[in-house]
C-alpha cells in the first residue's frame, strides 16, 4: 500500500498539531486579539509560528514591529515552495490554493516521502487535516479561552518544539551535516534573541543552512527526494 | 478598521504571498547542487531555531522552564526510542503538564 503511509503520516500529525491551534486560540484572545481576528489569522495566514509571534506582539504592544516579526517568521515558507514546486508541480488556481498549505509540516511530510507521489498525497492528507483542525481549534480555543485552564498547565507550550523537533528527527539521524547546521541554526535563535526584534533570530538561522550547504559535498542525485532513507515518524 | 485588523490582514497577505512566491519561482533555481542542498538544509536549520527559540526563551530573554525542557527531553527519549509522532508530542506535553501539576517544576 504505497499510498497508505504518506496519507496516515500526514492526518496523524496534521491532527497532532492541528490541536494546537487550541493554544494559538486561546493565546490571541487573552492577549488582546478578538476571537474574530484569532480566526482570520488562522484561515488566512495560516502559518502557526507568525500568528504566535503576532499574538505576542499584541500583548507586547508593539503592534508594526510584531507585524514585521511575523511576516519574517513566515519567510521560510517561500523557502519551502521553492523545494515542494517541483513535487507538487501546480498551476493555475490549484498553486493559489496550494500555497496556503506551504508550512513547516506539509513540506516535512512531503519531503521525508520516497518518490513523487506518495509527496504529493502526503501534502495534501497534511494540508487539509492541519487546515481543518488547526481553525476549528483556533475557534474553540479563542472561545473557551479561560474555561479550559491555562494552555500552560496542559502543557501544549511543549507541543510546538516537541513537534518541530520530531518533524527534523529523520534528518538529523540521517547525517553530520544535518546535525551541526541543526545546532548552529537553534545556537543562533537562542544567542540572537536578546538582540534583535521577535521572529528575527529564527530567520538568520538562515545563515546555517548557508553554511552547511557551502560546507557539505553537494549531492549527487538528480532528485533530491529519493535520498530520504527515512519515512515520517 | 482598527489597527489590530490591519496587522491581522497585513501579515496574512504578507505570509500568503511568501508562500506563493516560493512555488513560483522558475525551477531552474533549484537546477544548481549547492542551491539544492541549501534548499534541503533550510528546513533543518529554522525548524532547529524554532524549537530552541520556543523551548529556551521568553520574548527577548533566554528563559529556563524546568516543565518544558524536562517534556522536550521527554520527546527527545520518545524518539530515541522510535516512538511515532502523536505519542511523542503527548509524551511531551503529559512531562510538563504533570511536573506542574505536582508543583515540581
Amino acid at each position: 500500500m504505497p499510498a497508505a503511509t504518506p496519507v496516515r503520516d500526514g492526518v496523524g500529525l496534521g491532527l497532532a498539531v492541528g490541536v494546537s491551534g487550541l493554544a494559538f486560540g486561546a493565546a490571541a484572545v487573552s492577549s488582546g486579539l478578538t476571537t474574530w481576528q484569532a480566526c482570520a489569522l488562522s484561515a488566512l495566514a495560516f502559518t502557526g509560528a507568525s500568528q504566535f509571534a503576532l499574538a505576542g506582539a499584541m500583548a507586547s504592544g508593539g503592534l508594526l514591529a510584531g507585524t514585521v516579526g511575523a511576516i519574517l517568521l513566515g519567510s521560510r515558507n517561500a523557502l519551502y515552495g521553492l523545494r515542494l514546486a517541483g513535487l507538487l508541480q501546480v498551476s493555475g488556481p490549484r498553486r493559489l490554493l496550494a500555497a496556503v498549505g506551504v508550512i513547516d509540516e506539509t513540506t516535512a511530510v512531503a519531503l521525508a516521502q520516497p518518490d513523487r507521489t506518495s509527496a504529493r498525497s502526503g501534502f495534501l492528507a497534511t494540508f487539509v487535516t492541519i487546515y481543518l483542525t488547526w481553525n476549528v481549534c483556533t475557534l474553540a480555543g479563542a472561545v473557551g479561552a479561560g474555561q479550559l485552564g491555562s494552555p500552560q498547565r496542559l502543557g501544549l507550550d511543549v507541543v510546538g518544539p516537541a513537534a518541530f523537533l520530531a518533524l527534523i528527527w529523520p534528518r538529523l539521524r540521517s547525517g553530520g551535516t544535518e546535525r551541526a547546521v541543526a545546532l548552529l541554526g537553534a545556537a543562533i535563535a537562542l544567542g540572537c534573541t536578546p538582540l534583535l526584534p521577535t521572529g528575527a533570530p529564527v530567520i538568520l538561522a538562515t545563515v546555517a543552512a548557508v553554511a552547511g550547504a557551502l560546507w557539505s559535498p553537494p549531492t549527487a542525485e538528480p532528485d533530491p527526494v529519493s535520498s530520504r532513507p527515512e519515512p515520517q515518524q | 478598521m482598527t489597527a489590530a485588523w490591519i496587522a491581522v490582514l497585513a501579515t496574512a497577505a504578507g505570509c500568503y504571498a511568501l508562500k506563493l512566491t516560493g512555488l513560483t519561482v522558475p525551477q531552474r533555481v533549484l537546477g544548481n547542487p549547492r542551491v539544492r542542498r541549501f534548499a534541503e538544509l533550510v528546513p533543518v536549520a529554522l525548524l532547529a531555531a524554532l524549537v530552541a527559540a520556543q523551548a529556551g526563551t521568553s520574548g527577548h530573554a533566554i528563559s529556563v522552564d524546568p516543565a518544558r525542557l524536562a517534556g522536550l527531553g521527554a520527546a527527545v527519549i520518545a524518539l530515541l526510542l522510535r516512538a511515532p509522532f502523536l505519542l511523542v508530542i503527548v509524551v511531551a506535553a503529559a512531562t510538563a503538564a504533570l511536573l506542574r501539576l505536582a508543583g515540581v517544576a
